[in-house]
């Protein structure tokens, strides 16, 4: 049997960050992937390093999360795609222009730049947005990177630092510090972390539920768009807890391509793209983009995003989901699994460490959810 | 129907035989109809509509299949440089 001091299940972004913050701290570090690295959640998704701030401890975590990915910016490879191009929020009318000053504030106490703009210059910045928008708001160093890339790099540094990824074998059980993969290996760790995203095969307790997206990519286009572009309504679409919602979310790429989403759906596990709600959502769009009708796309595609009942992200002892102490969380990020990615994997291995973190990492502890549903009863 | 038909490609005015299709003016006049994401040129390889290589904007409309497009008066085409 192989000994580990930590078994890391996942080679999503998730995953590989936190495999690589361990072992540069000079963990034996084993990665188990049964599938092919970074090719979930993680090639699924868009890629936007974004500062949400729909929860304090969202936005200090995606604030941390973001700030992590600057500073790793130099030693990040060209495959990663790194573009600061900024988020804007559109504000379609007078009440979602309230919202703008709302965030603005919020924002600006917290230390994220961000500057409000009046329907001329939101139609200066974004020439092909429809006419007569209320305003926006600028996020300058929100970023896009191409997140297999990233994720890669990052498995890469991990195995650098001695990690070993054991791949094309899945793991079966975890428990005790023993884990099983399919073909009947046996390792150990003294710690198993699970960043499995929304698979909870290992621990069915896992209050993680499958919210389908879809995203459609076009042709190359470039000059069309500067910056990410999200309504302001998409916080809405995000926090509808069950319907189906679709939101205006544009994002350029460096090739000139253009990424457009999103769609939000509970209880939908099949991949297969389903033309009703991809027709919603790039009906909306084209409301604030007439001009995209012209474009040609290329491809769409879906993925799962892993969802928690109150929004965040689970770092940390399982404890309270299972009574196994050598069980250890790193999932659920829901949409913000890139841009969290660095933040959890700090926060992960300042835990196992007995090192202080720079934030808070209470909000994140997943005993919180059993606190929560005994509030509940 | 006149033999021969004039199109602009990046400005420069390109005689061909009426009926030729757009990739064929391209090729005649040694222009690389769009460039790879890492910045190669290329050129018609099927002729027939399938592999996008000869993918250029023809009166403003980008990403059009030139092997598929008939030359005509006036056109005017531009490609990636």
């Amino acid at each position: 049997m192989r000994n580990y001091d930590v078994l890391i299940v996942g080679a999503g972004i998730v995953g590989c960050a936190c495999a690589r913050e361990l072992a540069h701290a000079g963990l034996r570090v084993g990665i188990v992937e049964g599938n092919i690295s970074s090719a979930g959640a993680t090639a699924a998704g868009m890629g936007h390093l974004v500062v949400m701030d729909d929860s304090p401890a969202q936005l200090q975590l995606t604030r941390y999360g973001r700030a992590l990915w600057q500073q790793l910016l130099p030693e990040l490879p060209g495959a990663v795609e790194y573009e600061t191009r900024g988020t804007l929020w559109i504000a379609a009318d007078e009440q979602e222009m309230a919202e703008v000053h709302a965030k603005k504030t919020t924002y600006s106490a917290a230390g994220v730049r961000a500057d409000i703009l009046d329907g001329v210059q939101v139609a200066a910045e974004e020439p092909n947005l429809r006419q007569g928008l209320a305003g926006g708001l600028l996020v300058p160093d929100d970023a896009v990177i191409y997140p297999p890339a990233a994720s890669e790099f990052l498995l890469q540094q991990a195995m650098s630092h001695g990690a070993t990824l054991l791949q094309g074998n899945a793991a079966v059980s975890a428990a005790g510090g023993n884990l099983h993969l399919a073909d009947g290996t046996a390792l150990h760790g003294d710690r198993i972390v699970l960043a499995t995203g929304a698979d909870c095969a290992l621990l069915p307790a896992l209050p993680i539920k499958k919210r389908k997206g879809h995203l459609l990519i076009t042709d190359r286009y470039p000059g069309f768009l500067h910056h990410q572009l999200v309504e302001l309504g998409y916080l809405k679409s995000a926090h509808k807890l069950e319907a189906d919602s679709v939101a205006f979310n544009i994002q350029p790429r460096k090739t000139g391509q253009l990424l457009i989403g999103s769609s939000r759906q509970y209880g939908d596990e099949n991949p297969q793209s389903d033309s009703r709600i991809l027709t919603q959502m790039l009906e909306r769009a084209q409301s604030y983009m007439p001009a995209l009708a012209q474009l040609s796309g290329l491809r769409v595609w879906t993925g799962f995003r892993a969802a928690t009942p109150d929004k965040l992200p689970l770092i940390g002892p399982a404890s309270g989901l299972s009574d196994d102490s050598s069980l250890w969380l790193a999932a659920g990020f829901e949409g913000l699994g890139i841009t969290n990615a660095l933040a959890a994997a700090r926060l992960r291995s300042d835990q196992l460490l007995a090192r202080t973190s720079e934030i808070d990492a209470a909000p994140y502890l997943p005993q919180r959810i059993t606190k929560q549903a005994a509030l509940h009863a | 129907m006149p033999e021969k038909v004039t199109l602009h490609i990046n400005g420069v005015p390109v005689q061909m035989p009426t009926g030729s299709v757009v990739s064929a003016a391209l090729l005649k006049a040694a222009v690389p109809a769009r460039l790879s994401v890492s910045g190669e040129p290329r050129s018609a390889i099927c002729g027939m509509g399938i592999c996008f290589e000869c993918c250029a904007t023809v009166n403003g409309i980008p990403h059009r299949r030139t092997c598929q497009l008939i030359c005509s008066d006036g056109m005017v085409v531009e490609t990636e440089r």
